[in-house]
């Protein structure tokens, strides 16, 4: 059954659409970003927690299909503890992956991530993989579009 | 209906015959845009093998043979809707286009600041933004009435909101988003009784019933070629002749004139003010070819096996546990749009694909709709007259299949 989209609906993202991680509200958010697809009706709001260029939390609301749920899910565990230049590092190479040449993917840095590989192979759906990690960059990059809590 | 031609009509399709990710392809898409038949095909390209030039020109025997053929065409859609002349038949590039030439020009000429334009709440962008476009342009007010949660129009709002003011009511005839049929009749009626011109948007429904213009007596009807098995880029905006005659020409250019010095121009008269440039000729031919084959199975037969599939597939749905039905309203075309507990329409469309079912998982150029029924997106099966019941049984089977997978 679905034999041909295993390589797209792999159980992790099963498993992060049933149980999505870090999907919270964040009172004490940092940075708060909405980010939608209109073409897909996919919302979420992204929030961060930020000591200095550390951002020590990450979590999320909104409703999108399974690949962009189980993409920002991932995408909140991945960047606790990571430097915004490191979390921009791994926006490039997650972006690398879903849409650019195989050869040029770190896979050690990309880790459990790999299983959204498969969208490179369904143009309609790269955006939905891709969605948490722009609404991260906006996060990061335009401050005038993220709000502050203190 | 054991009479309707049903093997023979999906034989004369061949984009039918292949197979989707090694499954048997299951076309269930035909709201967006519907298949071509080997005639319509065939239209096309013995045109461009035989009888292509530019029309209305030249005096040779090509120029007259494509004229011939493209005012055939002309022809063939006035009889079709049943307009009183060719005259009120122009073509466009679809019923997009069409309603824009509307209000850039009927609207402009007759609805001023203060004024109202009434739409319902099911409309397509198509027959929203434009008005949206004029109102922001000449301070006019968009109207808006609203629908029930079976995605009927409340026609009692409705009538309410026919003012003095109104200076245009525009419906859609046939709902993309959730299949409603508008009592279109009533709302004619009540829109005349206080003279107010009625533009119907049938690019909907022009492919599942007769349409028969004068006895609706709408002033306008405009529709798109590609649902009507036609080539895509071509459509028809029909109106009324005396509303033509007095309404501003849409472009200018070649064709669309009949005199031009450098101090005037003397504008050609109906159908041709409104189609400056050279037509898309060889799509046109393909609309008369598609309305040919239409004619000769019928749409009345057409309407009824719809309504078949339409009711076979509503009962199959019904009984999937999860699954929710977006528009039922009592007056329906062959469209079933649904959401399934906790999957989204994205992935319903991605795991049907990979069974070869196409349909189509969106808003469906339907935003307001989606907000009013609270969710982001619908899964569409949209049925045509090639559809079969085993079709059907093929799609409600993949729902089953993807409801056990998402578990």
């Amino acid at each position: 059954m679905f034999d041909d989209l295993r390589d797209l609906y792999q159980e992790v993202i099963f498993d992060h659409n049933r149980n999505p991680r870090n999907f919270r509200v964040m009172e004490n958010a940092d940075r708060k970003v909405e980010g939608f697809n209109p073409l897909c009706g996919d919302r979420l709001t992204l929030f961060l927690k930020m000591n200095g260029d550390e951002i020590v939390d990450a979590s999320f609301q909104g409703s999108g299909c399974a690949i962009s749920t189980a993409s920002v899910s991932l995408m909140t565990e991945i960047v606790k503890g990571k430097t915004e230049a490191e979390a921009d590092a791994l926006f490039k190479q997650f972006h690398e992956m879903t849409t650019g040449k195989e050869d040029n993917i770190d896979l050690e840095a990309i880790g459990k991530l790999a299983v959204l590989a498969g969208v490179r192979e369904y143009p309609a759906r790269v955006k939905c993989a891709t969605l948490a990690w722009h609404t991260l960059d906006a996060a990061l990059k335009n401050e005038a579009n993220s709000i502050s809590t203190e | 209906m054991t009479t309707f031609p049903i093997e023979k009509i999906r034989a004369d399709f061949p984009i039918l015959k292949q197979k989707i990710r090694n499954k048997p392809l299951v076309y269930l898409d035909n709201a967006a845009t519907c298949q071509k038949p080997q005639v319509v095909i065939d239209s096309i390209s013995h045109l461009y093998m035989h009888e292509y030039a530019n029309v209305h020109r030249g005096v040779h025997t090509l120029s007259m043979k494509a004229t011939d053929r493209y005012e055939g065409a002309r022809e063939k859609v006035k009889d079709f809707i049943n307009a009183s002349s060719t005259k009120e038949i122009i073509f466009v590039r679809g019923a997009t286009e069409a309603i824009n030439l509307i209000a850039s020009t009927f609207a402009k000429a007759n609805i001023n600041k203060g004024d109202e334009i009434l739409i319902t709440a099911m409309e397509h962008h198509s027959n929203i933004v434009p008005w949206q476009m004029f109102c922001e342009q000449t301070g006019a007010v968009l109207k808006v009435a609203p629908i029930n949660l079976q995605g009927e129009l409340i026609y009692e709002q409705f009538e309410k909101l026919i003012s003095d003011k109104t200076k245009l009511v525009s419906v859609v005839h046939m709902s993309n988003a959730l299949g409603t049929i508008n009592p279109v009749k009533k709302i004619i009626a009540a829109a005349k009784a206080k003279n107010i011109p009625v533009l119907l948007d049938g690019a909907q429904a022009i492919p599942h019933m007769s349409v028969d213009v004068q006895q609706l007596d709408c002033d306008f009807y405009v529709f798109s070629g590609h649902k009507l098995y036609a080539p895509a880029g071509i459509g028809v905006l029909y109106g009324k002749q005396a509303l033509l005659e007095a309404m501003p020409p849409y472009q200018g250019g070649g064709d669309m004139i009949r005199k031009v010095t450098f101090e005037e121009t003397e504008y050609n008269t109906l159908p041709y003010k409104f189609e400056a440039g050279t037509p898309s000729i060889a799509d046109v031919v393909g609309l008369g070819a598609a309305i040919d084959y239409l004619v000769e199975i019928g749409m009345d037969n057409i309407a009824a096996y719809e309504a078949e599939l339409l009711d076979y597939a509503t009962e199959k749905a019904s009984k999937i546990e999860g699954l929710r039905i977006i528009g039922e309203a009592k007056e329906k075309g062959a469209i079933l749009s649904f959401v399934l507990d906790k999957i989204h329409p994205h992935d319903i469309g991605t795991m049907l694909d990979s069974l070869g079912i196409a349909i189509r998982a969106g808003h469906h150029c339907a935003m307001p709709v989606m907000d009013f029924f609270e969710v982001p997106a619908t899964a569409r099966a949209s049925f045509a007259m090639y559809n079969t019941k085993e079709e059907i049984d093929v799609l409600m089977s993949g729902i089953e299949q993807l409801i056990e997978v998402f578990g």
